[in-house]
């Protein structure tokens, strides 16, 4: 059967055969590059720590198993039968009557625009620390070299004044990320995530065996792990544990859609799905040690318990914090390179599947190569990446930028594609007998009951409750006229721009696509 | 570290690293299946 044929009875959109990933390894290393971020690294401890230490672990898992691993199997479900990128595979699902349902994949599209302009200042950033470990250029006080030094940070707005030191790592990072994007799916994005995943996991382990024979490194583990009992009764502490699982597991914002397209058909979707998760939550427990190990440690120095200390999470955590650790810690140097190698790697890999949504809703829409995606769109992507993230204002944008974006946009795409895929469109039982048809691990009632009720219920009890905190309480006491704009203006940005490109005309007919198996077929498997 | 935080740390490290075990033993027992359903053929192994 030739490629054309192909494309017209099992579907791909363009003339040319899908791209795909060379092996079930290749497939399983990059979804777990993408899962395993900087969220794993910086902010999974420090929320564990924060809501009920060990006790944390109970909440946690339940989430993994009743939230993260159902939508996990519904965006491989989603992105594996219907063959495309998530406007492709979103209005393929919604057949005849729901071609409008492109409109979603299209939002999730932007979702990953915005976060990527975003996050790839953050992974410069890393970079530029990396360098700056090998002679500890922040002195001795971390603080102010990176707000007042480095990111030479001024007050809310939109300011032309450029930083060089935050603007040429952040050219470099868009040029090799684009490079590797442009290099298509093996060659470019399989490619990083083998040469990069195995050195993160070596690296950070090495960090972390450091971290563990550091004076107070068991005080610091002791209390990660000593369990707050009472932290159970709270609801926010269950609402934290599900924010994690979901934030971290890059689910429903059209990555895991996107990769597992470029499976073949007949690939294994949810036993290569569990591995995925397991080892995204084990990267946690192991940077959970790392951190809190080190933590103990820079307690001990100061002589306070690891309670007193400050600046846990988060960008805090890891550019004031563990800086200032470094700087007392024999063998300084290294381990900050290390820490830093690691963010890089974390965030390189997480960001290339960012991007790579946006580039294969691009390609399949206007039936461009990767090379082509990679040139064009992502270089206006990156313009716009420079032109708001490597100036005096950046650090307060991007903080402000990223709470709409995840909090709002990603939690609202998630909602909206529960319910509209399993209420709406009812394709559940499809979708089941889909992952069910090619995979050794099944599936039944309970995963459409969890994908179904379960997670949109969580999931609409954290927007309400975030956007209730956002209107009556604003954001870091940032003016309001500039929260509209770099906020609430994120996501409308999201919403039109899913609107406007839905309108636009396909290069090739999306429509002309067979799912395998047929409809039928799944029903006579089903009996 | 104290005995409850060691049981904690153990119970998360069996959980979670077993989990990962269990499910790298259960994907390379079982990589993928031995039948598939009707129209199989016309789909190739690398579409």
């Amino acid at each position: 059967m030739s490629a054309q044929q192909h494309s017209g009875a099992h579907g791909t959109v363009a003339s040319r055969p899908r791209e795909q990933w060379s092996g079930q390894l290749g497939f399983i290393l990059s979804a777990i590059g993408s899962a395993v971020g900087l969220g794993n690294i910086w902010r999974f401890p420090g929320v564990a720590y924060e809501n009920g230490g060990g006790a944390f672990l109970i909440p946690y898992l339940i989430a993994l198993v009743t939230a993260g691993i159902p939508i996990l199997f519904l965006d491989y479900a989603i992105g594996h039968r219907f063959r495309g990128s998530a406007p492709t595979a979103f209005r393929r699902l919604g057949g005849k009557a729901g071609k409008w349902l492109e409109s979603l994949g299209w939002f999730q599209v932007w979702i990953c625009i915005v976060i990527a302009v975003y996050y790839a200042a953050v992974v410069a950033w890393a970079a530029s620390y990396f360098t700056f470990s090998f002679d500890l250029r922040w002195g001795d006080d971390p603080a102010g070299f990176f707000i007042t030094e480095f990111l030479q940070r001024s007050d809310p707005g939109f300011s032309a004044q450029f930083v060089p030191a935050v603007l040429i790592p952040l050219v470099l990072v868009w040029v090799a990320v684009l490079a590797v994007l442009g290099s298509g799916i093996a060659k470019g994005v399989q490619r990083a995530n083998v040469i990069f995943l195995p050195l993160l996991v070596v690296a950070f382990l090495i960090l972390v065996v450091r971290a563990l024979f550091l004076d107070g490194a068991m005080t610091g583990l002791d209390a990660l792990f000593t369990p707050d009992f009472s932290a159970l009764s709270d609801p926010g502490v269950w609402i934290a544990a599900y924010s994690q699982i979901f934030f971290s597991l890059s689910i429903a914002f059209g990555i895991m859609i996107t990769y597992s397209s470029y499976r073949s058909r007949k690939a294994n979707v949810t036993a290569p799905a569990l591995v995925v998760a397991f080892a995204n939550s084990s990267f946690e427990i192991i940077a959970g040690i790392g951190v809190f190990a080190t933590l103990g440690f820079f307690a001990f120095q100061q002589g306070v318990g690891v309670d007193e200390l400050e600046g846990l999470t988060g960008v805090g955590l890891s550019f004031i914090t563990f800086p200032a650790i470094v700087s007392q810690m024999p063998g300084g140097p290294l381990f900050g390179a290390l820490f830093f190698g690691s963010l890089v790697m974390a965030g390189f890999t997480s960001l290339l599947s960012v991007l790579q949504v946006v580039s294969s809703a691009f390609q399949d829409k206007f039936g461009i190569t990767a090379r082509q995606a990679s040139l064009r769109v992502g270089l206006v992507l990156a313009i716009v990446s420079v032109l708001l993230f490597s100036t005096t204002t950046g650090l307060i944008t991007l903080d402000t930028v990223d709470q709409w974006a995840n909090n709002v946009g990603i939690v609202g795409a998630a909602i909206a594609a529960t319910i509209l895929v399993i209420w709406v469109f009812r394709k559940g039982p499809e979708l089941a007998g889909h992952l069910n048809a090619v995979s050794t691990f099944k599936v039944g009632r309970i995963w459409q009951l969890l994908v179904g009720i379960l997670a949109p219920a969580v999931l609409l009890y954290m927007l309400i409750q975030r956007i209730i905190v956002l209107v009556t309480e604003g954001y870091e006491g940032y003016p309001l006229w500039y929260l509209a704009i770099a906020g609430w203006g994120t996501i409308a940005v999201i919403l039109i721009g899913a609107i406007t490109m839905t309108a636009l005309r396909w290069k090739h007919d999306p429509d002309d696509f067979t799912p395998w198996p047929s409809a039928q077929a799944l029903k006579e498997l089903k009996k | 570290m104290s005995g409850i935080a060691i049981t904690f740390f153990i119970i998360a490290a069996v959980l979670v690293w077993g989990g990962l075990i269990a499910s790298i033993v259960f994907l390379a027992r079982k990589p993928q299946l031995d039948v598939y359903p009707e129209g199989s053929e016309l789909v190739s192994d690398d579409d």
